[in-house]
C-alpha cells in the first residue's frame, strides 16, 4: 500500500484538519465529533440539511457543506457509517428553528446510526425527519436484501435541496421534494479496479487485466457479476441500459450525471460522458443539464458510475441556484 | 458461578483481547463479502470497553449498558447499534440474573434488541445465526447449570457460525452478492461466536 498519510490511525482526522485549513472562508469542523459545518450555522429560520456517512468518497458529503447545499456532514470512519453521537452534534449546530433534515444513504448501518441519532435530536424538541436514497439498480432483488444503494443521486438530491431549504422551504415541502427526486433518479456503476481501505492495507478485490465488475457500489464490495472489459461505448450501454430498464425516461429532462470513482481520470469521463449521452439521444431522451467530475468516490478505485434525474422545472431551478461549497460552486 | 461487575468485566474483556487478536481475520472475513472494517470497526470499540473500569460501577447492570453506549458511540457501521443494542438491553435485564435461567433471559432479551434494530432473521447470515441457536441451546441446558448451559451455548454458536458459509446473504452489505455470498462465513456471526465463547471461560 502506498498512501499519502501520516498514520492509518489518522487518516479522517488528518483530512478534517485540511478541509478546515483549506476552506476557512465556508466551513468549520468540529473535530470531536468530526463534523464539518457551515460558517454561519445554524441559519436563523432555515431548514437544516445534515448528511453523512462513511469517509472515502470525498468530495461526498463534507465538501458539499456550505451555501445553497449541506449545513453540516458527519464523517464516519473510512466506509463506517458515523455514530449517533456525530449526527446528533450535527443536528444540534444546524437547528435554525425550522427543523433538520437528514439524507441517509441507504446502508445498514447508516439507516440504523441516523435513527438512533433522529430519536435523541427529537427527545430534544428538535424536529428531524429523514429521507433515505436508494438509487442504485445494480442490487436487483431489494425483497432479498438490505435494498437498494444509495449512490449517485446522493449529490444531485443534497445540490436541489439544499437549494430549496437556501429559498426558505419549509421541512415538509423539503421532504417531498426529497421524495421526488429520490423516486426520479437511478444509478449504476463500474470498476476497473478495487480500492484500498489504508487500514485494511490491501485492494478490496482484484481483478485481471481484461476484467471489471460491474454493478459495483461505493465502498469496494464487489458487484454484481465480472466480465471482459470493452471499449467506453460497451461499457457506457452496460451501464445505461439496467437505468432505462428500470425506470421511463422517455420524453423526459433528464440531468445526466457521469461520476469518477477516485481513480479514472477526466478524459475517460468525458468519453464515457459522450456514449452515454449518445445512448440517451438515440432514445429520445433529452439532457436539460449535467455533471461530469469526481463527486462520490471510493478510495482510489478506477471505475465511474452514471446517474439519470428525469428532471422537472422546479428541479432545475434548483440545480441552476447557487451554491458555493468546496466541491460544487457556480452563481455566487 | 459469580455474575458480579467483576467477573463481567473479565468476561468483556476477555473478548476485547478475542478481538484484537483476531482483528485482522474479522477484516479478511469482511473483504470477502463486506466492506473490510468488521475487525478494526469492533476492536476500536471494545478497547474503548476494555478501558472502562467494572469497580467504578454501582452494579454489573450499570456496567454492562455502559458497555453498550460505548460500542453505540465507537463502533459505527451496523456493529455499533446491534452490539450497542445487545448489551443496553442484557444490562437493563442484568438485574434479575440469579441463576441460569435467568441469565439466559438477559442474554435473549439482548438478541430481541438485536432483531429489532436489525429486522434480521435466523437464516439471513448475520450475527443471529450464532446468537440464537446459542440462546436456545443455553434454555435447552439451564436445568443443568449456568456452566452446562454456557458450554452448549458455546458449541451451538459455532456450529451456526460455520452453518453461515453455506448461507445467502439477506442483511447487510453482503446481501448485495446474492448468491455469491455463499461459500464466505459470515464475519458478524464469528465475532458474536467469540463473545460466546468468552462467556464460557469467564462466567461458569
Amino acid at each position: 500500500m502506498k498512501k499519502l498519510i501520516n498514520d492509518v490511525n489518522d487518516v479522517v482526522k488528518d483530512s478534517l484538519l485540511g478541509v478546515e485549513a483549506a476552506h476557512p472562508d465556508l466551513v468549520r469542523v468540529d473535530h470531536d465529533n468530526k463534523v464539518v459545518y457551515r460558517l454561519d450555522a445554524p441559519v436563523a429560520d432555515k431548514v437544516g440539511i445534515v448528511s453523512g456517512g462513511g469517509s472515502g468518497h470525498e468530495p461526498l458529503h463534507g465538501g458539499f457543506v456550505g451555501y445553497g447545499m449541506l449545513d453540516a456532514a458527519c464523517a464516519g470512519e473510512i466506509f463506517t457509517s458515523p455514530v449517533p453521537d456525530q449526527v446528533y452534534a450535527a443536528t444540534k449546530l444546524v437547528d435554525g428553528g425550522r427543523g433538520v433534515l437528514h439524507i441517509v444513504k441507504n446502508y445498514t448501518g447508516d439507516v440504523m446510526n441516523f435513527d438512533m441519532a433522529a430519536e435523541m435530536a427529537g427527545a430534544d424538541g428538535i424536529r428531524v425527519e429523514s429521507v433515505v436514497v436508494d438509487d442504485d439498480v445494480a442490487v436487483q432483488d431489494s425483497l432479498y436484501t438490505a435494498g437498494r444503494r444509495g449512490v449517485g443521486l446522493t449529490v444531485l438530491l443534497e445540490k436541489i435541496v439544499g437549494a430549496a431549504a437556501e429559498e426558505g422551504k419549509d421541512l415538509d415541502y423539503i421532504v417531498a421534494l426529497a421524495k421526488r427526486v429520490i423516486a426520479n433518479g437511478r444509478s449504476m456503476g463500474l470498476a476497473l479496479s478495487g480500492c484500498t481501505v489504508p487500514a485494511a492495507g490491501k485492494p478490496s478485490f482484484e481483478l485481471a487485466d481484461d476484467e471489471i465488475e460491474i454493478g459495483i457500489g461505493i465502498h469496494g464490495e464487489p458487484g454484481r457479476a465480472r466480465r471482459k472489459i470493452g471499449t467506453a461505448a460497451e461499457m457506457a450501454e452496460a451501464l445505461v441500459r439496467p437505468i432505462l430498464d428500470d425506470l421511463d425516461y422517455r420524453g423526459s429532462e433528464t440531468l445526466c450525471f457521469v461520476n469518477g470513482m477516485g481513480a479514472t481520470p477526466l478524459i475517460e469521463l468525458y468519453i464515457m460522458y459522450d456514449e452515454v449521452a449518445k445512448i440517451l439521444a438515440a432514445e429520445g431522451i433529452r439532457v436539460v443539464r449535467s455533471l461530469v467530475g469526481n463527486y462520490i468516490t471510493s478510495l482510489d478505485m478506477a471505475g465511474c458510475s452514471v446517474t439519470l434525474l428525469n428532471t422537472d422545472d422546479e428541479m432545475v431551478h434548483l440545480w441552476d441556484a447557487p451554491v458555493a461549497t468546496a466541491g460544487l460552486r457556480w452563481g455566487k | 458461578m459469580s455474575l458480579d461487575s467483576l467477573a463481567v468485566g473479565a468476561w468483556l474483556k476477555d473478548f476485547a483481547d478475542d478481538i484484537h487478536e483476531n482483528a485482522d481475520y474479522l477484516t479478511d472475513l469482511d473483504r470477502e463479502i463486506g466492506d473490510a472494517d468488521h475487525g478494526a470497526n469492533m476492536d476500536r470499540g471494545m478497547s474503548a470497553v476494555a478501558a472502562l473500569d467494572p469497580s467504578d460501577f454501582a452494579s454489573a447492570a450499570g456496567y454492562i449498558k455502559k458497555a453498550g453506549m460505548t460500542l453505540v458511540s465507537t463502533v459505527g457501521g451496523a456493529s455499533g447499534p446491534l452490539y450497542g443494542t445487545f448489551f443496553l438491553r442484557v444490562g437493563t435485564a442484568w438485574a434479575n440474573v440469579h441463576d441460569a435461567a435467568s441469565l439466559g433471559a438477559a442474554l435473549r432479551a439482548g438478541l430481541d434488541g438485536i432483531i429489532q434494530r436489525g429486522k434480521a432473521s435466523v437464516g439471513d447470515k448475520t450475527l443471529v445465526d450464532a446468537l440464537s441457536p446459542a440462546l436456545d441451546a443455553f434454555d435447552a441446558h439451564a436445568g443443568e447449570g449456568v456452566a452446562a448451559a454456557l458450554a452448549a451455548a458455546a458449541t451451538a454458536a459455532a456450529a451456526g457460525r460455520d452453518a453461515t458459509s453455506a448461507l445467502i446473504a439477506h442483511k447487510g452489505r453482503a446481501s448485495y452478492l446474492g448468491e455469491r455470498s455463499v461459500g464466505h462465513q459470515d464475519p458478524g456471526a464469528t465475532s458474536m461466536t467469540m463473545l460466546i465463547e468468552a462467556a464460557r471461560r469467564d462466567l461458569s
